[in-house]
């Protein structure tokens, strides 16, 4: 077992090697770099500053260069600086990733508590009133995306009731009940978005399972229809869909860059928009980083639950 | 009893009556689509939503099971009534611990706690003769061989002591030399507990070792009902006789070829209108194919629904 992990943790090496060399060199392909970005806010354009400026910042050297003196750092824990604030990127990164590992976890319970109830009663009406309404609610949040919902949301409640989301972020060791009445509203509709593919696999797969013959087994057994679901279908049905959350994860930081935006979060997707602006390289690597290991970690734990749920996983 | 299928409604069994003693083990015989299981799910109440008993009485302990509601079912089922299925390789549950899926009924009927109840459960495994039960309660279905998770099936049916045991074509998946032993054990331990136990089959020789009566179904119906001795010595339906005679003997002449029934059994959805086993009868009359001929006395405790030959 802890030969197995430490085999998958070596092999998420050259997966973030590949990974953040992608990011690096395609970032430096975007029309507009950062030095014509700080040159245009200074309104001074000479060749000479240029050259300096661009020394100084050791983009003068070639890209692989610039790639090999990054990644060194990255091997002593060193993220680099931000081009603009100077500030190490590490120390960015300890600010924002928390509020936003924050907005993905209240998301992923969000989702999850629509999703499994709804998904498992949908599966035991099959082709009811009721499943038709959830499985068309589901198609709906699957459709809608969550910058126009998140703008609805901002909008039209200010426009009828005159009321707003909270906008102002409150460190939740702070004030929770202000952190969590702030972030709430972005969680919700991160959650809602997430939870509409995971609600269709709980139905398929619970619809799967209960055709099974170990379930005629159980309800031969008198058991009610309650401890069936509880104890005998729920966990054949959820080892699949534990996978599909795991796929789902890059999705939810991909939302949070946008709703984070909308309600001013001011997480990791608000510092990454801003560092892709203003061309910020190293904040922008270094959030691609830590994004490539949180994917990786969480498919890696996604594994590993197997073992728990399937215990013919385990005992291999 | 009828089911909802894409052709509209098929009536699977019909005029069917049947019933079984305590400590007696009535044996019914049928090819596949005859109703032999749909009967065992209807007396279980696990027809689920596409079928329907429509008219007609299951009376057990003396109530009236076609009236009891599903919580009084529930009740009944896995207590005083239990099932054995086919498929010991899918009919229990993969991630749950054969201790705990044997335990399972003495929880739910018993009250017991988990512990007592996992107790009982090893004793239970350990007179189904599986060796080392107590040390196997934490094992998973996939740990046991086909034969092992029909003892286990047989466990977990016992284990509220049910007055009637349906053992659905409890051998069929299995290999021969375990078909032997897993019947015998259904047969001593229901022996034991004076249970009723109604033995689903398609195969003659399991009847003549283990039923006390039979009941060849043809179908979806009853065409021949005797004791087993009877039946055997005297078959008195021709889908019967064809049935013995196509039992391959040890006592054969090498190299002859089997004997088959010639056609194949009628489309539930499109019976013919006289009796359903005319097209292949070898005895056929104008009769048969016009009327269905009902179950009469051949002799005593010997029923056949036959207008004929003899």
């Amino acid at each position: 077992m802890q030969a197995y992990v430490v085999r998958r943790l070596i092999a998420l090496i050259p997966t973030l090697i590949f990974a953040s060399l992608i990011v690096f060199v395609l970032m430096r392909l975007i029309p507009g770099d950062v030095i014509d970005m700080m040159l245009a806010q200074n309104d001074i354009a000479t060749t000479q500053d240029r050259a300096a400026i661009e020394a100084a910042l050791g983009l003068d050297q070639p890209m692989y260069i610039q790639y090999f003196r990054w990644i060194g750092g990255v091997l002593q824990g060193d993220l680099g600086r931000s081009l603009w604030l100077n500030t190490p990127v590490t120390e960015r990164l300890a600010e924002t990733l928390p509020i936003t590992f924050e907005l993905g976890f209240l998301a992923l319970i969000v989702a999850l508590t629509v999703a499994l109830p709804i998904g498992i009663y949908s599966a035991m009406r099959q082709d009811t009133a009721g499943d038709y309404i959830t499985r068309s609610f589901s198609l709906i949040m699957l459709a809608v995306p969550g910058f126009w919902l998140g703008t609805l949301v901002m909008v039209f409640p200010s426009v009828w009731w005159r009321w707003s989301p909270a906008l102002v972020y409150t460190p939740f060791f702070e004030d929770p009940i202000a952190n969590l009445s702030h972030m709430i509203v972005p969680a919700v509709l991160l959650g809602l978005s997430m939870s509409a593919v995971t609600m269709r696999m709980t139905r398929t797969m619970m619809l799967e399972v209960l055709r099974q013959d170990y379930i005629r087994t159980a309800r031969a057994k008198g058991l009610s229809e309650l401890m069936m679901i509880v104890r005998h279908a729920l966990r054949n049905g959820l080892i699949p869909v534990v996978t599909l959350i795991g796929l789902q994860a890059p999705l939810l930081i991909g939302g949070a860059v946008i709703l984070e935006q909308i309600f001013v979060v001011p997480g990791m997707g608000l510092m990454l928009l801003e560092a892709v602006f203003q061309r910020d390289y190293p904040i922008i690597s270094g959030v691609f980083l830590i994004v490539g290991v949180g994917v990786l970690l969480i498919n890696l734990l996604v594994d590993l639950s197997y073992g728990w749920l399937d215990p013919k996983v385990r005992h291999r | 009893m009828t089911f909802r299928s894409d052709v509209g409604l098929v009536r699977a069994v019909d005029a069917l009556s049947l019933y079984v003693n305590p400590g007696e083990t009535l044996a019914i015989v049928g090819e596949s689509g005859s109703g032999k299981s749909v009967t065992a799910l209807a007396i279980m109440g696990l027809i689920g939503d596409s079928g329907r008993v429509e008219r007609g009485k299951i009376v057990f302990e003396n109530r009236d099971l076609l009236k009891t509601d599903e919580a009084g079912m529930r009740a009944i089922r896995g207590d005083r009534m239990a099932m054995i299925f086919q498929e010991p390789m899918s009919s229990l549950n993969p991630v749950l611990t054969i201790g705990k899926q044997v335990a399972e009924p003495i929880v739910q009927h018993r009250n017991a706690s988990w512990p007592d109840a996992l107790e009982q459960a090893g004793e239970l495994l350990a007179k189904v003769a599986i060796p080392d039960a107590l040390s196997r309660l934490g094992d998973y279905p996939h740990h046991f061989s086909g034969g092992m998770r029909q003892r286990v099936m047989i466990a977990m049916a016992l284990a509220c002591r049910p007055k009637l045991i349906i053992a659905d074509e409890p051998t069929t998946a299995l290999d021969v030399t375990v078909q032997a032993q897993i019947l015998a054990l259904l047969k001593e331990l229901t022996h034991e507990t004076d249970a009723a136990l109604i033995l689903i089959t398609h195969d003659l020789g399991v009847v003549a070792r283990y039923a006390d009566r039979v009941m060849v179904m043809y179908a979806g119906r009853v065409v021949e009902t005797a004791s087993a001795r009877a039946l055997y010595a005297n078959p008195q339906h021709p889908y019967t006789q064809g049935l013995m005679d196509s039992i391959p003997g040890v006592d054969g002449r090498v190299g002859a070829r089997l004997i088959t029934i010639d056609g194949q059994p009628p489309d539930l959805a499109n019976l013919p209108p006289g009796c359903p086993f005319a097209p292949r009868c070898q005895y056929v009359a104008d009769v048969c194919r016009a009327q269905q001929p009902e179950l009469e006395t051949v002799a005593v405790e010997h029923l056949r629904a036959c207008f004929g030959y003899e």
